[in-house]
């Protein structure tokens, strides 16, 4: 039946399903990197559509009325974990939708280079480790489509998609920079649809995770500018 | 951090600041999104209480997940705003509420700001003018199930056709359109 799962994604990007079909399509979705693609696009020309609604402005109070109500949901102060203590579905349709649009996507993926790694080589799990665990910091890259993630404890997996494979006699190398100093972090080649690299060194909160390309077996110390970085 | 700061930011820059909590940029974020947001739900809704409530879930929402935002995946407007719309169908699948026809009538003043107002009004014509270049059965299909909220086996019921031939018109439509949509951004390059 797997054509007929595949051919549910422009139907599912106009919300046209119905629940179970719905169930039974956000799997295939997870692991189908054709789909993805596919329902990425198609959700662009769902946003213009929703340009083309023509409906009315919302009335003055509903502004306030969703920001004192966001604001009362603000229980405490602790930035970017406070809401990962909240059950992974609580129910609404909204979670459920975030869950597909984001988490689903990304973390299925993320979820299988998790399982071809672990065996690997028992340090790069335990870095690995660090994904799949949901208080760790998620930050952003410059220069590249992908994240570094940091478990609290500082240790730290990087997650890059899209990278060309580096060139023969090269490697790509990262770096942990703190006070200006730069310590070498791991090697990887980039080759495949995304890197996921556990940092054989932690991170410190106020440290820049970077990547440089480096001749085989890697460097002491950078010596090219970095090709992406972490933003703080 | 000020709202008059967050101005220069991107949607999508917005929203980890969103994931820290910080109320401003929600309030930026609804700056930017709220105004097609609402639309969007009253269009499928057809009701003021029912369309507030399916925008105020869709952000609530956002602000409660932000932090599992993945740019490289979608961008913020189109994240936010396919959470109204599946918030919107849901609701107006439960109340049995649907109404198919566009809406009439000149929208009621927003105070946004004349550039916006253009803007959006510009995107609207741009939209509706690649909807009407579709064919008959792929726009209805495409409306119906978009703006109607129709599930595509409705539809079969409806239409009395086979659930193969709405999924085929369903999924033509689209990809047309999507076409459509990126040779009009084209020749608006061209001409600008």
């Amino acid at each position: 039946m797997e054509p007929t799962v595949h051919d549910l994604t422009a139907a599912y990007a106009l919300d046209a399903l119905d629940p179970a079909e719905r169930e039974r399509y956000e799997p295939h979705l997870a692991t189908c990197p054709a789909c993805q693609e596919e329902l990425a696009s198609f959700w662009e020309t769902t946003t213009a559509l929703a340009h083309g609604a023509g409906g009315p402005a919302p009335g003055f109070a509903l502004r306030e009325q969703i920001l004192s109500q966001a604001r009362s949901e603000r229980t405490n102060v602790v930035p970017l974990r406070r809401r990962f203590a909240l059950p992974a579905a609580s129910g609404t349709a909204a979670v459920a939708a975030i869950a597909a649009l984001a988490l689903g996507l990304w973390s299925s993926s993320l979820a299988r280079d998790l399982e071809k790694t672990r065996s690997q080589r028992d340090a790069q799990a335990q870095g690995l480790a660090v994904l799949a665990d949901p208080s760790a910091r998620q930050i952003p890259l410059n220069g590249a489509n992908g994240r570094l993630v940091v478990s609290s404890s500082g240790q730290a997996a990087l997650v890059v998609a899209s990278l060309a494979a580096a060139p023969a006699g090269k490697t790509y190398e990262a770096w942990v920079i703190e006070d200006g100093v730069a310590r070498p972090a791991g090697l990887f080649d980039g080759a495949g649809d995304h890197a996921v690299v556990a940092l054989s060194r932690p991170v410190p909160p106020d440290a820049v995770v970077a990547v440089t390309l480096e001749d085989d077996g890697g460097a002491t110390a950078p010596t090219g500018d970095p090709l992406f970085s972490t933003t703080l | 951090m000020r709202r008059r700061d967050l101005a220069h930011l991107s949607d999508e820059a917005l929203v980890p600041l969103v994931a820290r909590s910080d109320d401003t940029a929600l309030a930026e974020l609804y700056d930017r999104v709220g105004r097609v947001a609402y639309g969007l739900a009253y269009r499928i809704l057809r009701d003021e209480p029912l369309a507030e409530d399916a925008v105020q879930e869709a952000f609530l929402g956002l602000w409660r997940s932000a932090e599992s935002f993945v740019p490289e995946r979608a961008k913020a407007s189109t994240w936010i705003l396919t959470l109204v719309h599946r918030r919107a169908v849901d609701l107006v699948r439960r109340e049995e509420r649907r109404r198919t026809e566009p809406i009439e009538g000149v929208p009621e003043p927003s105070g946004d700001s004349a550039e916006d107002e253009a803007w959006l009004g510009f995107e609207r014509e741009r939209v509706q003018a690649a909807l009407r270049q579709l064919p008959d059965q792929q726009r209805e299909a495409i409306e119906l199930a978009y703006y109607g909220g129709f599930t595509q086996a409705e539809l079969a019921d409806r239409l009395g056709l086979p659930l193969g031939t709405i999924k085929s018109r369903m999924f033509a439509g689209l990809a047309r359109l999507r076409e459509l949509l990126e040779e009009g951004s084209w020749s608006r390059q061209f001409t600008t």
